[in-house]
């Protein structure tokens, strides 16, 4: 494999210490994430996905071991670029959608753009086309609470997509879907990796979901269980 | 950009009404009251300088020093006399010269003892149109004191109302000033203020009798020469009087003063009582600002997990720190709003009470613009102040502890 690597996680430890008890919960992760690649990060509740999650998605810090973006060590960015660099490069989806209750749909949308110093018309104009993508340009000026979950969570796909990111890091995106609208959530991950070329990382406990992966990570309390390809790519 | 981070504030201020009024009402009772004090501060200012004002500028006011303010009530030894008047008549640059002099008295009628001002005024028409000219007296009905009178009185408005002393008063009735036993012959319209209608009016030598005040006087009204400049005229009656009281200059035991000058006393000591009731205002603002801060912690906590949201979105901790910043500056304008509005109509509430209670003279409220610009710019930077300490907190918060928050 000569593919360029996208995230790089080499020894990554990450500790918690509650009172005197300390608790390993990634125990050493080496790991390359692949450009273009649809990876499936499996485990069962407690081995460690979330805090995985967080680390790929350069949200938190590991206690050891080193994390690359692009070749580069986050470790030595400051907050405001790890910052904009997240806002630029990782689209997240939430199982609980994480919409803000305020906004309405398009202005959900078109929130992380506000960060990037994005100009208003080519905001407005590409929120207004993601909406219409993920099959509610009629919705666009409703609040969060007057859609169904399934029309939230496409919501918070136009939202992940809004700032044209390399990666979309989804984080059971299932999770609180009923199954066609779960279905249909995986549909647009599985177009988005194969027609636009985008870099999937599924974090999910459900073993189902990981026939649209092209390639899955065991991950078992705390170490890498094992790694399969599918083959599908 | 600007426009965002004014919208999402403003959109979660209206997501809970109720907190947000509870929390503007601390900041509007803080500046309605700061405003409403000021503006009828200003407005009884505006008032006393109108009057001062209408006594025109060609006067001149002679006093014993230190008794600006309580003309004719001096209990220490410093007095001015009729020999000072005549100094001041013989001046270069005056044209007119009148002295009177007022204090408490005792009067007695319908075998009921009240105790009101007494003015012992010239009854010479030249002096009298004078003293007039700066005191604003208007006939009721009767007549004015004049020459050749000695113990008649004209009574302020006061008298005419049965209730001061349980009985009618009328023209020709005799009444006990200091035991003396004075004629009606007139009364005076309303002036406005209480101890002035209560007051009343003899001769300035019937006054020299029945208190044994000799040849004193409370304060001696001068009026400069047509094109003469009245500051100059001041200043050589000081001259005048310096040498006649063998005085050194700076250590004068009198002062003579134009209306400016006794406006500017008035001036001060309603700006110290301004001061104090304005800094206890400034108490409940404070406290309004502490209403701000408790709020923007509970939202900073409702909203955790926004906050990671957020983050997670790209958001960096300085724009995170000004989505509160703004919030908790919208809360400070806000009120500011609401309490000019509020302190500024009750303003216009007590000059109209004034204005059926006394009549026109004592209040002028004007919508001053600095003063409500300079207190929204304040409100909205106690807001802002309030707001940095939960908004530094948000924006420090980590994004996955954040998210994690339920």
């Amino acid at each position: 494999m000569t593919k360029k690597v996208l995230i790089k996680l080499k020894d990554v430890w990450k500790t918690y210490f509650m009172g005197d008890q300390k608790l390993d919960v990634l125990k050493g992760i080496n790991l390359d994430i692949y450009e273009k690649e649809f990876l499936a990060i499996l485990g069962p509740s407690g081995s460690g996905k979330s805090t995985m999650m967080n680390q790929v998605g350069i949200l938190d810090t590991p206690t050891r071991g080193k994390l690359y973006l692009e070749g580069h060590d986050i470790s030595k960015l400051t907050e405001s670029q790890v910052a904009q660099i997240r806002g630029k490069k990782i689209g997240f989806i939430f199982q609980q959608f994480n919409l803000i209750p305020t906004l309405s749909a398009l202005e959900n949308v078109t929130l992380p753009t506000i960060f990037q110093n994005m100009p208003e018309g080519k905001r407005i104009a590409r929120g207004e086309a993601l909406l219409q993508r993920v099959g509610l340009g009629d919705r666009m000026h409703h609040k969060p609470n007057e859609l169904s979950g399934g029309q939230q969570q496409r919501v918070a796909i136009a939202r992940a997509l809004v700032n044209n990111p390399e990666i979309i890091l989804a984080d059971e995106p299932t999770g609180n879907l009923d199954s066609i609208s779960g279905k249909q959530v995986m549909n647009m991950l599985t177009d988005l990796h194969s027609k636009e070329g985008k870099t999937i990382i599924l974090i999910t406990h459900d073993i189902q979901l990981v026939r649209y992966s092209s390639r899955t990570i065991y991950l078992l309390d705390g170490e890498v269980e094992k790694i399969t390809t599918n083959g599908k790519h | 950009m600007i426009k965002d981070y004014l919208y999402i504030p403003w959109n979660e201020i209206k997501r809970r009404r109720l907190r947000a009024w509870l929390t503007l009402i601390g900041v509007i009772i803080g500046i309605a009251a700061i405003v409403s004090l000021i503006t009828l501060g200003q407005g009884l200012q505006n008032a006393i300088q109108s009057q001062f004002d209408a006594l025109g500028n060609d006067k001149l006011f002679v006093t014993a020093k230190g008794n600006v303010l309580t003309a004719g009530l001096s209990i220490d030894a410093i007095k001015i006399t009729e020999k000072d008047k005549e100094v001041v008549a013989r001046t270069s640059g005056v044209k007119r010269v009148a002295g009177m002099i007022y204090s408490t008295g005792r009067i007695e009628f319908n075998e009921l003892i009240r105790y009101f001002f007494i003015s012992g005024l010239p009854t010479d028409p030249e002096e009298r149109a004078l003293v007039g000219e700066s005191q604003s007296y208007h006939l009721l009905k009767g007549r004015f004191l004049e020459k050749g009178d000695k113990f008649k009185a004209v009574l302020g408005y006061a008298y005419t109302q049965p209730t001061l002393f349980q009985a009618d008063i009328d023209l020709g009735q005799k009444i006990l000033i200091q035991d003396q036993e004075f004629k009606i012959v007139g009364f005076l319209e309303k002036i406005g203020s209480p101890p002035d209608d209560q007051s009343i009016l003899i001769p300035l030598d019937a006054y020299q009798d029945v208190f044994d005040s000799g040849d004193e006087l409370g304060i001696i009204i001068a009026q400069s020469q047509l094109g003469e400049d009245t500051l100059k005229v001041g200043e050589n009656i000081e001259k005048e009087l310096r040498k006649s009281r063998d005085q050194k200059e700076g250590d004068e035991d009198f002062s003579v003063a134009t209306p400016d000058q006794f406006a500017e006393t008035f001036n001060i000591i309603l700006d110290i009582v301004q001061a104090v009731l304005v800094g206890i205002a400034g108490i409940s603002l404070l406290v309004g600002g502490v209403g701000i801060m408790n709020t923007m912690y509970t939202t900073v906590l409702q909203r955790t997990k926004e906050i990671g949201v957020m983050k997670s979105l790209g958001a960096e901790n300085k724009h995170i720190l000004y989505l509160f910043l703004v919030e908790a500056g919208f809360y400070g304008l806000g009120g500011g709003l609401i309490g000019v509005t509020i302190g500024f109509g009750f303003a216009k509430i007590v000059e109209w009470a004034f204005l059926i209670a006394v009549g026109p003279a004592f209040l002028s409220v004007e919508f001053n613009v600095p003063l409500i610009a300079g207190t929204l710019l304040f409100s909205f930077l106690i807001g802002v102040i309030s707001g940095i300490a939960p908004a530094y907190r948000a924006s420090k918060l980590n994004p996955v502890d954040a998210l994690r928050y339920e």
